[in-house]
């Protein structure tokens, strides 16, 4: 049996959107190297649309996988959408993950949540009204 | 290209073991406890392996029980060092900080049994300092056990000298020998030695199968109890095809160990000098005092299993330190133990080379290895940290 399904060694090893946005309008980084996982997406927001999306990642393969995949999951979408995406999407969309393996995709659900909180910050008039 | 270097894991079992195992298993399937003659055959190849492996190490055939493996043997011996210590009123056992968890969770276990463990350090070079453990024993030390060679970063410990110092103090001394077995000069006289483990399928024998040298007059603690194998210190039926399929394989390694051991030596040391090419990138452990097929760097920048995924792509079984090939969080003690930080822990790499590695394959790996380090750094948000100056390389 086969460590990673299909889907993520896919991803794992053709990453979508691996890169940097030199004028990204949200960036977030998270995790640690002590723990071995760290990641940072670069957000292109323009009329409240993910217009564009980009990650680095230092982590694992399924680390690598889950960032292609939730940031392929929010390109092109509505920012309020994004807001929305679940570490389990992400997990799901990469026909899921070994048990040990699904902080991974909390990790990249908590990176684009950080890159959409330092757009906010940004641009504080953007933020929806509670 | 395909090239198995991870040989420390485990091995390939030699055309000689198991032509051995296979005709043990066609025609001598007798139980050795049997009378009539098929049992007594099945003894008799029994013994012959006993005497085969007793007589690689310097030891006497009856000095040697055969057990499920190395963990199995280390546990005996731990156990039984500890039995002969409490009945002493010595409830003290030294150790390394870097022994393979088969001694490290027994040592454990025996902590909360009662028992007090020290572990020596290994230091940056990943070798035991004689005088250190001459400081460490006390008179309540019934027990020293030190690996013969390191599992992941192959260094060679000055066994000889240790056991020499335990023997001055009147303190039983076990070495792991797993990683060793086959592959380093190994006299249990000479080395003053009183128990050592050992495991078949590292040396090119079956898996399943090992054995515990202890030395006449120390008594063992059964783990299994049941009938009168072994000498009563072992029940259970003798695993024979896979023991003779171990004899055999051992006697083989011993005989050819120099002419293998000088071979891969140099391609270890072309193989050393082609990663170490690499920027960012560090050896672990002492390089001469290590075994002659083990080669473990560490990378900055990158973490562990993805490496070996990719490398996996292209033909090559490795293996790393890293936390998430483990499934804990932390990387592998061996590694912290020689100092590494856990963020360049998390980047480490094992080749074990095999008897029959070649130039080409050296070359090969040298080639892919940096080739998907530099991929992976590419995207790595810690390797642009530390190229931009905003964090601070630590090799």
């Amino acid at each position: 049996m086969a460590l990673y399904s299909e889907k993520v060694m896919d991803h794992f090893r053709n990453p979508r959107t691996v890169g940097v946005i030199e004028d990204a309008d949200g960036v977030g980084e998270v995790g640690n190297a002590r723990c071995g996982d760290i990641m940072k997406m670069y957000l292109k927001i323009d009329d409240d649309v993910v217009s564009d999306v980009k990650f680095e990642t230092f982590g694992c393969g399924s680390a690598i996988a889950s960032s292609s995949m939730a940031t392929e999951l929010i390109k092109g979408r509505p920012v309020s959408e994004a807001m929305q995406l679940t570490n389990k999407a992400v997990a799901e969309a990469l026909d899921g993950l070994p048990d040990y393996k699904m902080h991974c995709s909390v990790l990249a659900e908590e990176a684009i949540r950080s890159a959409l909180e330092d757009y906010y910050a940004k641009n504080p008039e953007k933020r929806p009204k509670e | 290209m395909k090239i198995y270097a991870d040989n420390a894991a485990t091995t390939p079992m030699s055309r000689t073991a198991i032509d051995a195992m296979t005709r043990c298993m066609e025609e001598q399937y007798g139980n050795p406890s049997s009378l009539y003659s098929l049992g007594q055959e099945a003894k008799e190849i029994l013994e012959r392996a006993r005497e085969d492996v007793a007589g690689v190490i310097g030891a006497e055939p009856r000095e040697i029980v055969f057990t499920s493996g190395g963990s199995e043997a280390d546990n005996q011996a731990l156990r039984s060092g500890a039995a002969l210590g409490k009945r002493a009123g010595k409830m003290h056992i030294i150790s390394t900080a870097f022994e393979h968890h088969a001694v490290l969770h027994t040592l454990k276990a025996l902590e909360k049994e009662g028992f007090e463990g020290t572990l020596l350090p290994v230091h940056e070079d990943g070798l035991v300092r004689p005088e250190e453990l001459e400081a460490a024993i006390r008179d309540d030390t019934c027990l020293v056990t030190i690996m013969f060679a390191n599992n992941e970063i192959g260094t060679i410990q000055p066994i000889r000298e240790l056991g020499a110092i335990c023997r001055r103090r009147g303190v039983l001394f076990h070495t792991d020998a797993v990683q060793a077995m086959g592959h380093l000069p190994i006299d249990v006289n000479a080395d003053n030695v009183d128990m050592l483990s050992a495991s078949a399928h590292k040396f090119h024998g079956p898996k399943g199968v090992g054995f515990l040298y202890a030395r006449k007059g120390v008594r063992l603690t059964n783990l299994i109890e049941g009938g009168a194998q072994e000498r009563s210190k072992r029940a259970g039926t003798e695993n024979v095809p896979a023991i003779v399929g171990m004899a055999a394989a051992l006697k083989e390694a011993a005989a050819n160990r120099e002419k293998n051991a000088e071979h891969m030596r140099v391609l270890r040391d072309r193989l050393i000098a082609g990663l170490g090419e690499i920027p960012h990138a560090a050896l672990n452990g002492d390089a001469v005092r290590r075994l002659p097929g083990n080669v473990n760097f560490c990378f900055e920048g990158i973490e562990g299993e993805s490496l070996l995924l990719l490398l996996d792509d292209r033909g090559i079984c490795a293996s790393s330190g890293s936390a998430c090939t483990s499934g804990s969080l932390d990387p592998s003690h061996v590694l912290l133990a020689i100092g590494r930080k856990h963020d360049v822990a998390h980047g480490s790499l094992r080749l074990t080379i095999a008897e029959d590695a070649t130039e080409e394959e050296i070359d090969y790996m040298i080639r892919n290895v940096k080739e998907v380090v530099e991929y992976l750094r590419g995207f790595s948000p810690v390797w642009r940290d530390l190229m931009s100056g905003k964090s601070q390389f630590i090799l």
